[in-house]
């Protein structure tokens, strides 16, 4: 039996593969990777591709689709945790850019807010003195 | 005493409301399944990552990142406070944002600023109205969280971390213990906190591709995201689960209500025909 190697993909949602193999072959940032048993250890950021993996008992590879996400090579074991969002620097800090000024956004309509909450109480009491005038004027 | 019809109306309008209680828990009974499904389905990444992240520490790299590196001085924190979009769901957000005000407070004292990320409509409100400084926000999660509308938010968190700007940062969320019980909790996640170093005889370190900071940064980054989503899903689930106890209370409470009315109903009725009666025999006994 030749040797194999265990593998562990799994992405926030869902653990997408757990088990043996002989080799994987991954998309890595730069260029495929094929990792057999007793690899060194590596640390490498995947893209967007499928991950192959020849498992044991049958001829065929097994794919994957990951969105991107980071690998861990131990010598007898291969972890990929996988994106379940597209990544990368640009978008990210297009997101974060869209993410402040919403924040910014809402502080500044947080006055008008504000002045919504008070109208709506102040609004709330007239209806209240109304309500108590004709009471009072029914009773008269 | 009310009259009939009035207490006939009562009784109409507290069993529409006991409808509509019963049906918002049959809904929260079915979306609570799903969503503790989905909080469990995150487990496995949330394990994963820990694992590489210890490995990581236990390799004996040159490079240290500023996440894991402790800060002599704390002027500014960072608070991420996960809550639920809608209401209804008892006492869960209260008492997450009574343990977020503890801690405003807290800082407040101790002469910190506080930068807040909030996730989640009403804690949004909450910490607006508080008057805290709301950095940035994602709100409509929806029933299902995706990482995609929370990765800006706390990369604006983290950028802060990075750039100086906050020297810890800190998140609240509704902990799920069982359907009846939910906690509210805090837990630190920056800087990290040393992870225990596994067990490895001899000195070792990773082949980075490209290189060791990239690698690290893009690593920890999810890690701490992990953290929060696994959050998020985890508070999902105690919205669904406090929904549905809070709505039976609400449905039974609501069936309380109806009973006793019932009752004086048919009292104030058994009242109208007596009286009737014995005016009727008065009325007799005159002739």
């Amino acid at each position: 039996m030749s040797m194999t190697i265990h593998v562990d993909i799994v992405s926030h949602e869902a653990a997408l593969f757990s088990g043996v193999a002989e080799y994987v072959i991954v998309p890595a940032q730069m260029g495929e990777l094929g990792i057999y048993p007793r690899h060194t250890q590596l640390l490498t950021r995947l893209k967007p591709g499928s991950v192959r993996i020849k498992k044991p008992d049958s001829a065929e590879e097994e794919l994957i689709y990951v969105s991107g996400g980071m690998l861990e090579v131990q010598p007898h074991m291969i972890t990929v945790l996988s994106d379940s969002a597209i990544r990368g620097a640009e978008l990210d800090q297009a997101r974060a850019e869209e993410a402040k000024r919403r924040a910014e956004e809402a502080m500044r309509n947080r006055s008008s807010e504000m002045e919504y909450a008070k109208a709506q109480a102040e609004l709330a009491q007239a209806i209240a003195q109304i309500a108590a005038i004709s009471k009072l004027k029914k009773s008269h | 005493m009310a009259s009939g019809k009035e207490i006939r109306t009562k009784i109409k309008s507290v069993e529409n409301t006991r409808k509509i209680t019963r049906a918002m828990e049959m809904v929260a009974a079915a979306k609570m399944r799903k969503a503790q499904e989905r909080m469990r389905a995150t487990r496995p990444y949330a394990e994963k990552i820990a694992a590489v992240a210890a490995h990581m520490s236990s390799a004996s790299s040159e490079y240290k990142h500023p996440f894991v590196v402790k800060r002599e001085v704390i002027k500014r924190v960072g608070l991420i406070v996960v809550s639920t979009d809608k209401g209804l769901c008892g006492g869960l957000n209260t008492n997450a944002m009574r343990l977020a005000l503890n801690l405003i407070r807290q800082w407040d004292t101790s002469g910190h600023g506080v930068d807040v990320t909030a996730l989640g409509n009403k804690g949004l409100g909450f910490l607006q109205r508080l008057g805290a400084k709301v950095v940035s926000h994602a709100v409509g999660l929806g029933d299902t969280a995706h990482m995609e509308q929370l990765i800006g938010p706390v990369k604006v968190m983290l950028d802060a971390y990075s750039a100086g700007e906050i020297d810890a940062l800190h998140l609240v969320y509704s902990s799920f213990v069982n359907t009846m019980k939910q906690e509210a909790v805090s837990v630190q996640l920056l800087p990290l906190a040393p992870v225990e170093k596994t067990e490895l005889a001899h000195h070792w370190d990773y082949i980075y591709e490209p290189d060791a900071k990239s690698v690290v940064d893009a690593l920890l980054v999810r890690y701490i995201e992990a953290m929060i989503y696994r959050a998020v899903t985890e508070n999902m689930a105690c919205e669904q689960s406090a929904r549905m106890v809070a709505m039976k209370a609400a449905s039974d409470n609501a069936k309380n209500v109806i009973g006793e009315l019932k009752l004086v109903y048919n009292k104030t009725r058994q009242a109208a025909i007596t009286k009737e009666l014995s005016e009727i025999v008065a009325g007799a006994a005159a002739v």
